[in-house]
């Protein structure tokens, strides 16, 4: 292993490895002292900040962060020697990674295939009445990000919603729509 | 770990189970736990403990009704109860070794009825989290019979004999794809198990690695073996947290054991699994993309050949199976591949799980023998449609697949007559659709989702997805001509045959074979400016021009 915590400040500016960073460049220091980077590192280290830990890292930044903003994606770059762009299209390229800060509450519809069969259109319209916002987006309040799924694996219950990450199935429009009142009128 | 310590662990694990006369299962699986089965089982456990009745009661995966949850299961008497709530422990209990409590309906509908559990035997009988449940079932004597009494061609001998298939969808003979790794020279060889399961309406690899996730690295380890690799991945979905919490204990518990690390039954074999998450991106169900994504890329696919039985993960030689693939592996090494081999018919062996659901009676998870009509499934199996409606079609394979009609109800379930017939096998999924359905939507639903999952890199499928969503969009609003009707046939055949992977290949199929079986509603759509399932609102100025 060519990185690790002991080669942490050793300087070799004439080696060269993987995309043409520099080995033995020198990590970036944590962003805040939010004990959270601390977990980001864990992670990274635990994988001996090879660059193919990219995804996991951000995944843990994600989970102990609730997305991905432009320190965070920054930070990960530099301690993996991963390319900027690179972070940044791995980032936008899955949808599970959110760039954006999540509202108190979150809303996920499900949209596969059984939940479509079984009306979930009709949830996802009542919901962009109801919150006047569209699918991805929170309100301005902050108070309700609505998501749709593209399919959570709980079809035997279709439709399904994620209700601060709580699955319920079998959802009718008056359930709904009195569960995302009571988030709006607290 | 060797055979002895193996049956040790199972007899004292047979020890423990004897010390009770009955055993209550509830089901913990991510449908029933969304209507409050952990509470179910509180309940229950409360209630035994003082009933005196030497009773054990157990957490355990997916029984596989979901309409009916929660479930649960008694043990030895095999009788089971739906939608049992919390008042209902008392009950529960109560029957035990006497009349079961009708109103619980303990035949389910004969939902379990011509259902063959190989891939499921487990599920609904142990505790996910426990090994030594997985072990007192048989679990692990497939792999050390192989590690001791077998070598890696003859455990390649049996698969090819069985005559598996890989069941996420494509159905290529997993002997084969083995012999091929096996012979590839390489100092590192992986073994990937794509637990990616994209497919909206597919949840049989969910539910098996929630329930029984030992065997996914029973047969992986198998694998690894047969192969000569040392190192393996399982590919799950972000999804699917209560999945990726069950492997982890699994995979713990395997080390522990023995079962994973190195010099694995005190034989030179060295293998360990990593779990890699997903982060929501359909095409990485794709093989090659599959591989991108470990190594931390953006999941786009590359050209095959090279296939990644010669260079996959990181240029090694990698065989990449689906979670039901490795899955039916330990009872095949296990009972030998004419076991496995004398279910199922001539090219198409063993069971499938499918994922039933939609407009049925019954949803859930079924695993029938292969060559079983689609109508003893959904009539038979799933109750047929609800609610005094008519059936219409059934989508099986996912956004790749397509939908059948009514005549071809009486189809027996291989790869090759779904493929023969306009669909495909795809993982599992079985969607059931009555008169209230459009085709016409349902085709575009499935273009709305192979437009936004499409990877981009190749243009076929990038540009391509986009207008045939746009034309199939047009139809629905009534605006459309035959013109139009012409084009989407035209660049379904375009973007098939030029697209780079099975992403853009087969994202014409739902448009196709709804075409194929259904063209009336799309003429009635565009002839007569109306929907005949009342679903499309048609585009007033559309409706005026025609009348």
């Amino acid at each position: 292993m060519l990185s690790g915590p002991k080669t942490r400040n050793l300087r070799l500016p004439t080696a060269v490895g993987e995309n043409n960073m520099p080995l033995y460049a020198e990590r970036p220091p944590l962003p805040s002292d939010d004990k959270r980077w601390r977990i980001v590192n864990g992670t990274m280290r635990k994988h001996g900040y090879s660059r193919n830990a990219l995804i996991e890292t951000l995944h843990t930044v994600q989970s102990s962060f609730g997305f991905l903003d432009e320190p965070a994606i920054k930070f990960v770059a530099q301690s993996l020697r991963v390319p900027l762009s690179q972070a940044y299209g791995v980032v936008t390229f899955y949808h599970f990674f959110s760039l954006k800060p999540p509202g108190r509450h979150t809303c996920t519809i499900c949209t596969g295939t059984a939940c479509y069969i079984k009306g979930s259109d009709k949830l996802v319209a009542e919901t962009e009445k109801l919150l006047h916002i569209k699918p991805g987006q929170t309100t301005p309040d902050g108070e309700v990000s609505f998501t749709t799924a593209r399919c959570v694996g709980a079809c035997g219950r279709a439709p399904v919603t994620l209700l601060d990450g709580e699955l319920s199935g079998q959802m009718e429009a008056a359930e709904l729509k009195a569960q995302l009142e009571r988030w709006t009128t607290q | 770990m060797n055979a002895e310590e193996l049956e040790q662990i199972a007899e004292a694990a047979h020890a423990e189970r004897a010390k009770f006369d009955y055993e209550v299962n509830v089901c913990m699986g991510t449908g029933c736990l969304s209507q409050h089965s952990d509470k179910v089982k509180a309940a229950i456990e409360k209630e035994a403990a003082g009933c005196g009745k030497k009773c054990h009661v157990r957490r355990t995966g997916c029984m596989g009704l979901c309409a009916a949850g929660p479930m649960v299961l008694m043990e030895p008497s095999e009788m089971r109860y739906g939608h049992v709530h919390e008042g209902d422990a008392k009950e529960v209990i109560a029957s035990l070794g006497g009349e079961p409590v009708a109103r619980l309906d303990p035949h389910l509908g004969g939902y379990f009825d011509g259902q063959n559990h190989v891939v499921l035997e487990n599920s609904g009988h142990i505790d996910p989290e426990k090994i030594e449940e997985y072990i007192a079932r048989g679990g692990y004597e497939a792999l050390v019979k192989a590690l001791t009494d077998m070598n890696p061609a003859s455990v390649i001998e049996q698969i090819s004999k069985s005559g598996l298939r890989g069941r996420g969808g494509g159905g290529y003979p997993t002997g084969l794809k083995w012999d091929t790794v096996a012979k590839v020279k390489g100092a590192q060889k992986y073994v990937i198990c794509n637990g990616d399961e994209g497919d909206p309406g597919a949840f049989m690899d969910r539910s098996v690695l929630e329930s029984d996730p030992q065997r996914v690295i029973e047969g992986m380890a198998i694998a690894a073996y047969a192969i000569g690799a040392t190192k393996g991945y399982i590919y799950v979905r972000a999804e699917y947290p209560l999945a990726v919490q069950r492997l982890t204990v699994a995979l713990q518990q395997a080390r522990r054991r023995g079962f994973l690390g190195n010099g694995i039954c005190e034989t030179t074999f060295s293998f360990d699994i990593d779990i890699r998450l997903g982060a929501g991106a359909f095409v990485c169900g794709e093989e090659t993309a599959l591989i991108a994504s470990i190594e931390g890329k953006r999941g786009t696919p590359r050209p095959r050949p090279p296939y990644p039985a010669v260079s996959g993960l990181w240029g090694d030689p990698t065989l990449i199976n689906n979670v039901e693939t490795f899955a039916n592996v330990p009872p095949i090494i296990r009972n030998g591949g004419e076991w496995f081999s004398s279910m199922g018919t001539a090219r198409s062996k063993g069971t499938k799980v499918f994922a039933l659901t939609g407009k049925i009676q019954r949803t859930g998870l079924v695993e029938v023998p292969m060559g079983m009509t689609l109508r003893q499934i959904i009539f038979g199996i799933g109750g047929g449609v609800p609610d005094g409606r008519k059936f219409k079609a059934v989508q099986t394979g996912g956004p790749s697949g397509g939908c059948l009609p009514e005549e071809h109800l009486d189809l027996s379930i291989s790869y090759d007559a779904l493929i023969s017939a306009g669909s495909m096998m795809g993982s599992g999924g079985m969607i059931v659709m009555d008169d209230t359905s459009c085709m016409v939507s349902v085709a575009r639903f499935f273009m709305e989702f192979c437009m936004t999952e499409s990877c981009g890199k190749c243009v076929p499928c990038r540009a391509g997805t986009v207008q045939m969503y746009e034309l199939l969009s047009k139809i629905c609003a009534g605006e459309a001509t035959h013109r139009d009707l012409n084009q989407l046939v035209e660049l379904c055949e375009v973007v098939g045959a030029t697209s780079l992977c099975g992403l853009g290949q087969t994202a014409p199929n739902p448009v196709l074979s709804t075409l194929r079986y259904f063209k009336h509603e799309y003429l009635a759509h565009i002839d007569e400016k109306r929907c005949p399932a009342g679903v499309c609102e048609l585009s007033p100025a559309a409706v005026e021009v025609h009348a």
